[in-house]
């Protein structure tokens, strides 16, 4: 519960370190943090959009707090992102099933290339001693030259362009793409204002697979042996041993879920929103704004849940405030720079307490 | 004269008072020993003398009759108040006489450190209270008791008069200890006001003049220690009468071997031969003790046994079944049960609640689990049975293991070794930092345990403890076992104690 209120104390304070950047720059803050509000709330398509937006956010944020409650730093969740993002695009493009095979399958191979990716960091802690943040962070730069590699790739490459080809359409998980646009559906929507500028955006069932996944996650680490094993392991490896519970083995699956966790977010990008990977000149961030996630949200699924819509809603209304006020949207940068700052360090959040039992000396 | 007195000091965390109204008069020269249990609050007391705490209102402090208020350490080290702590703040890699300075560093005219002129004065101090250091050598690459000696060093460098010395012989060997006596001696010689927090009784008979005994906070008296028995110190200490010896019944003579351990070589981290050769056997319905100083192979035995560490040779066998080298719970379910020599680290995960620790090595089994899931109810039924039956404090399931006091936490591990049932228990240090109450409990139990035909291995630096329990004691030094006392040679031998030191410290008895 303390932990929570950290958070929620550390988003208020960067709001204020926004603030006082903004007004440094000659905006007033109140006018942007308005135009931030009706951004991100003020039409059905805006909130479509942040719900796309915080899909991955949330499935990376898992990714790490599970990782990090087996006392595990995965700084790797972008490279296993891009694993995942990877694999859908080429599974999703040489298979040819009806949409009911082809989705669960593609998203299946996906997330377990992936969490094999990921495992690969805990082996190589388990067996050879390498840390996870050494071998994660290679193999994030790993991950994005296969990944580029693989875009040029003769057959999996759209001619002329520096993307792969699309996914067959029935990989895609974006919620009645064909129908938004057939005659039915137009006359349907043009009577019906929210849903025409809900639908708008490319709605997927993402969020489904991301509500799931919290869920499941928040039952493993509280309802299972296993959950109980790697939480132990987390907290005292030591203790954790001499009770029997091997750590090399737990640690390896646990780098396997947060594998198969970023991995899931890639998957359902790819499948849902982007339909095919571009080559990238450097990583997009999905990976490491999951740290943040998994920060502000305590290492809790449920806590998790939130920051990731939290942190989609900022990133995404944050945009806002350069077309309309000519504000720096790196604002948006050094609020969450300033929240995990807040977070990081509880202890300034002590005086609060002392101040309210009136015990604090002179 | 009085040196310091506390009038009417109380400190309250939160709602918990740690210390209520305590009344406290140090003479001029003295070695006042505060006694308590764990969590009676000495500590607390003492850093409020140190100025690290700030009573609260309506207390007073007097140095040499005069009142005063100890803003912070530094501010007591200025009015004469030393203290050292039970965990050392020493910076390693630097020099003993650097880390005696640091702080107070003399300078020379450039703004430099002015090393003869503290070399100069540090010798001094030694040659007075006869301190025996080489002020060249890196903490690193001393001992313990040489680090303790430069903490306490470092008080009389800042012109202490008085000492407030921290639980010091928790960390010192036997002989280190007998160095620390002397230490004091000399201090008090030099007319040094010396206070030790301890909770050791016969501690404060070799080097205390007077104590004062605190319980749960509140001051109980102060007596003359000359005058006073170990045992009444100990009964007011805990509030009730304790037996310090713990009487056992004599030996049910089974001859039953269940535990035999093979010429066995373990190696250590550093790969250097740990335990050499190494025969034992451990008999149904006997405590057998293994006498030895720190760091002489112990720890490495006992991972080699539970499974922790390699065995490069030679075999372990539990009822006749081979276990060696086997993993930690394999050899967990061949009925052996240990009680870890470091249980905030090994025996015990401290950041989880007390019921998920009692099933640490079980969570797999019926009932505590069905199918990979966890059955709450099951868990909530066991830890408070157990919770009742070892008379667990707080009773409370849902809390962190951390929260509870060292023997509570012993008794969580002895809980779950014994309701599993083992046929052999290693006891490794089992009472290593308890107080007597939780002393004296945890021998009761071990005793059960062998009354009831469990074989038990047990460990201890504490000689004393050896002797009092052990039907049979053996002595290991260097990895090798060096003696092995049975029945005979331990009863009716008046100088057994000496004997096992020397044998301890590599020797014969002549």
């Amino acid at each position: 519960m303390r932990k929570f209120l950290i958070s929620i104390l550390s988003i208020v304070l960067s709001f204020l370190v926004g603030a006082l950047v903004l007004k440094l720059s000659g905006i007033s803050p109140l006018e942007a943090y308005s135009v931030m509000w009706e951004g991100a709330f003020s039409q059905p398509n805006y909130i479509a959009y942040i719900i796309i937006r915080s899909t991955p956010l949330i499935l990376t944020g898992l990714s790490v707090a599970f990782a990090f409650r087996t006392g595990l730093f995965n700084i790797g969740s972008e490279g296993q992102f891009i694993i995942g993002a990877l694999s859908a695009a080429y599974f999703g493009f040489i298979f040819h099933f009806s949409p009911w095979i082809q989705i669960p399958l593609v998203m299946i191979l996906a997330t377990f290339v992936a969490s094999l990716y990921g495992g690969l960091s805990g082996y190589l802690k388990a067996r050879f001693g390498v840390h996870e943040v050494l071998s994660t962070i290679m193999l994030n730069w790993i991950a994005l030259y296969i990944s580029n590699y693989a875009v040029f790739v003769e057959g999996l490459r759209r001619p002329d362009m520096e993307t792969t080809e699309f996914i067959q359409p029935s990989t895609s998980i974006t919620i009645l793409p064909d129908w938004k646009v057939s005659d039915a559906g137009v006359e349907w929507l043009s009577h019906h204002p929210f849903w025409n500028s809900f639908l708008r955006p490319p709605v997927n069932a993402g969020i489904f697979i991301a509500l799931l996944a919290v869920v499941v996650v928040w039952i493993i680490l509280n309802k299972t042996t296993f959950g109980f094993k790697l939480k132990a392991v987390g907290f005292s490896p030591t203790a954790s041993e001499y009770a029997g519970i091997s750590t090399k083995l737990k640690v390896t699956q646990s780098m396997m879920i947060a594998g198969a966790l970023s991995g899931l977010a890639g998957a359902t990008h790819v499948m849902g929103v982007s339909k095919n990977i571009a080559a990238l000149a450097t990583h997009e961030g999905y990976g490491f704004d999951g740290i943040a996630v998994s920060l502000i949200g305590a290492n809790n699924p449920i806590g998790v849940l939130f920051s990731g819509f939290f942190l989609g809603a900022l990133k995404y209304s944050g945009q806002k405030i350069q077309s309309t006020l000519e504000a720096p949207s790196e604002v948006i940068g050094i609020m969450i720079g300033a929240i995990i700052f807040f977070v990081a360090i509880p202890k300034i959040f002590d005086f609060i307490g002392d101040f309210k039992a009136g015990k604090k000396h002179d | 004269m009085l040196a310091l007195e506390l009038k009417n000091i109380s400190k309250t965390f939160g709602t918990f008072k740690a210390n209520n109204h305590i009344n406290l008069a140090i003479t001029d020269g003295e070695v006042h020993a505060i006694l308590g249990e764990n969590g009676a609050g000495k500590s607390t007391l003492m850093k409020t003398i140190y100025g690290e705490h700030h009573p609260d209102p309506g207390g007073e402090i007097f140095l040499r009759g005069k009142k005063i208020e100890i803003d912070s350490p530094s501010h007591a080290i200025r009015m004469g108040i030393g203290m050292v702590h039970q965990h050392f703040r020493l910076v390693r890699p630097f020099t003993i006489l650097q880390n005696v300075i640091l702080g107070i560093e003399p300078r020379n005219f450039l703004g430099m450190i002015d090393y003869k002129k503290a070399r100069a004065k540090a010798e001094a101090i030694a040659l007075e209270c006869r301190f025996d250091l080489n002020f060249d050598q890196k903490i690193e690459s001393v001992s313990v008791g040489t680090q303790q000696r430069v903490e306490i060093f470092k008080t009389l460098y800042r012109n202490a008069e008085i000492i407030i010395l921290d639980e010091p012989t928790a960390v010192l060997t036997p002989q280190e200890i007998k160095d620390f006596y002397v230490i004091i001696k000399n201090l008090k010689a030099q007319g040094k006001t010396i206070i030790i927090i301890t909770h050791k009784l016969h501690e404060i008979k070799e080097i205390a003049d007077r104590c004062t005994i605190i319980r749960k906070g509140e001051y109980i008296e102060t007596v003359d220690v000359a005058t006073t028995s170990e045992e009444e110190l100990a009964s007011k200490m805990v509030g009730r009468k304790v037996d310090l010896k713990v009487s056992k019944s004599s030996t049910v003579n089974s001859d039953e071997v269940v535990f035999k351990i093979r010429n066995i070589n373990v190696l250590n981290v550093k790969n250097l031969p740990a335990v050499t050769d190494f025969s034992f056997d451990l008999k149904k319905g006997e405590i057998t003790g293994l006498a030895g100083i720190d760091g002489n192979g112990q720890s490495e035995l006992v991972e080699a046994l539970t499974g922790l560490r390699k065995i490069q040779s030679g075999h372990v066998l539990i009822n006749d079944q081979d276990i060696t080298n086997l993993s930690p719970k394999a050899i967990y379910h061949k009925k052996l049960g240990a009680i870890p020599e470091d249980r905030q680290r090994v025996g015990l995960v401290m950041d989880f609640k007390v019921k998920e620790n009692f099933v640490l090595q079980t969570i797999d089994k019926k009932p505590f689990s069905n199918y990979g899931f966890i059955i709450n109810r099951e868990l909530n039924r066991f830890s408070n049975e157990l919770i009742a039956r070892f008379d667990i404090r707080p009773t409370d399931n849902e809390i962190q293991a951390s929260a509870l006091s060292g023997g509570n936490q012993q008794k969580i591990i002895l809980a779950r070794e014994i309701v599993h049932n083992p046929d052999v228990l290693i006891a490794f240090q089992p009472t290593r930092g308890l107080d007597v109450g939780a002393i004296e409990y945890v021998h009761r139990e071990l005793l059960k345990l062998r009354d009831a035909g469990k074989a038990i291995l047990l460990i201890s630096y504490e000689l004393d403890e050896i002797i009092n329990l052990s039907d049979r004691i053996g002595v290991i030094h260097k990895g090798h076992l060096w003696a092995d006392l049975g029945d005979s040679a331990i009863k009716n031998n008046p100088k057994l104690k000496e004997d096992i030191g020397l044998y301890m410290a590599g020797g014969k008895p002549v």
